[in-house]
């Protein structure tokens, strides 16, 4: 099982996905946390009425499978508006909606978690809505957020694998490649399983240390 | 000086405040009886703005509390006010649950809001534990840390609402001698209280209410002692 085919340059070019792996998750998980803080705190100030259309649009990015999304969005971009997009750009888009989707309602669960008598006696020390939110709710929000959003990162991490549909050579389409090639699916899917292992226990590791430093005990 | 005057509110269709006329002067101790859903509680939150009336006034030192004009954040700067549940600020220290607000809303530096906070804390004995998380503390060191982060704002007011009534028993003693030395000290107060013997005790005035009215209201001696209205006299047979 293991007298391989594999070469170094093989292997280099399987890290080389992994690179894209990490280079669209990063980029995707963090324009979809900017934005996911963003409508999550809009939902909670505008309450759920006033906030249905938003909350309708992103629950779109959460029902439909990620795969339908990426190639309707290419689609889209290329054939109705007439955008010369890279597939690169148009997996980022859709990823970070993606993920401000699922983001906003975890900072949604999260604020509604901070109990309203805290709030209401930072008020009461006169602090502005403001500074409540940042002194206050924000922390105390993160703490309740963490876990789940660690959560979303990882799953976003593995979830990009499908960006191959738009081009997008990634680590899974490397491995793709590779197999084809050398035909030795098992034991290059088992090379690739630890590339993906390798890029989320540091996160994990790293979520699990900031979850201990905050529980204040 | 607080003016209550003519104010009432509803939560939906229950009106909790039937128009309550009341005049606190400074340095004044008033504590506030009643059974529950009477609109004592209802009652303080609306002195410093924290809920809407719908109609009379409240003045605080001349300012309307619910005119649109009034700056409530800055108003809130002398009405301290103190809740039944301590409400800690569970990620901050002790001496940075005081400190925040004098920073934040005061623009105090860091080591001038710690020098209010370390006075204030030991004011209301919590001195040796300024770096202690609240979680750390009983309810009653937690409900006192939250008297000192009310007075580390300097405040010219100061409301309690029910404030050792979440609170163990044998908790509601130190909570309830720090409140009587914020009265020796001649600090203004409007108590909400069921502590029957603190309000005899403490106060200048004791008014009762019932079903949102103030239905009587006098010197402790008289209204304990020598109550005139009905509903007061049931009140205190049912509490004793």
């Amino acid at each position: 099982m293991f007298d391989t085919a594999l070469s170094s340059s093989d292997l280099l070019f399987l890290a080389k996905g992994a690179g894209m792996t990490i280079i669209v998750t990063v980029i995707s998980v963090t324009i979809g946390t900017v934005l996911g803080i963003l409508f999550g705190v809009i939902r909670v100030q505008l309450g759920a009425v006033l906030s249905a259309p938003l909350t309708f649009f992103l629950d779109i990015f959460r029902s439909v499978p990620l795969l339908i999304q990426l190639v309707l969005a290419n689609a889209f971009m290329g054939m109705v508006l007439r955008l010369q997009l890279s597939g690169f750009t148009v997996a980022c888009m859709v990823l970070s909606l993606y993920t401000a989707a699922y983001c906003s309602e975890i900072v949604r669960g999260s604020i509604d978690a901070v109990p309203s008598t805290t709030r209401r006696a930072a008020r009461s020390l006169g602090m502005s809505w403001a500074q409540d939110m940042r002194y206050i709710v924000m922390p105390l929000a993160t703490r309740v957020a963490l876990p789940s959003w660690i959560g979303l990162a990882l799953g976003v991490m593995k979830d990009s694998a499908l960006v191959y549909v738009v081009q997008v050579t990634e680590l899974l389409k490397s491995t793709q490649i590779l197999i084809t090639r050398l035909q030795e699916p098992l034991f290059l899917l088992m090379i690739c399983g630890a590339f993906y292992f390798l890029i989320s226990f540091p996160l994990a590791r790293f979520g699990g240390y900031l979850e201990k430093r905050w529980s204040n005990d | 000086m607080i003016e209550i005057q003519n104010v009432r509110k509803s939560f939906g269709p229950l009106e909790v405040l039937k128009g309550i006329d009341l005049t606190v002067q400074r340095g004044e101790v008033l504590t506030v009886i009643g059974g529950s859903g009477s609109g004592k509680s209802t009652l303080l939150t609306c002195i410093n703005g924290l809920e809407p009336i719908h109609s009379g006034k409240i003045l605080v030192d001349g300012t309307e509390v619910h005119a649109k004009s009034t700056n409530l954040n800055k108003l809130r700067q002398k009405i301290g006010i103190v809740f039944q549940q301590w409400n800690a600020f569970p990620h901050l220290t002790v001496l940075e649950n005081v400190t925040l607000s004098p920073r934040k809303v005061l623009g105090m530096g860091k080591a001038e809001a710690e020098v209010i906070a370390e006075k204030q804390l030991k004011h209301v004995g919590l001195g040796d534990k300024l770096s202690t998380y609240p979680s750390r503390l009983s309810g009653g060191q937690q409900q006192r840390m939250a008297i000192a982060r009310a007075l580390a704002m300097s405040p010219d007011y100061m409301l309690f609402d029910e404030v050792t009534s979440a609170l163990d028993p044998q908790l509601v003693g130190e909570v309830l001698e720090t409140l009587k030395m914020l009265a020796e000290e001649g600090m203004t107060m409007i108590c909400v209280t069921h502590e029957m013997t603190f309000a005899r005790d403490v106060s200048d005035r004791v008014a009762y209410f019932h079903q949102g009215i103030m239905a009587e209201i006098g010197a402790p001696d008289q209204l304990f002692g020598d109550p005139q209205h009905p509903e007061t006299r049931r009140f205190l047979a049912s509490v004793r």
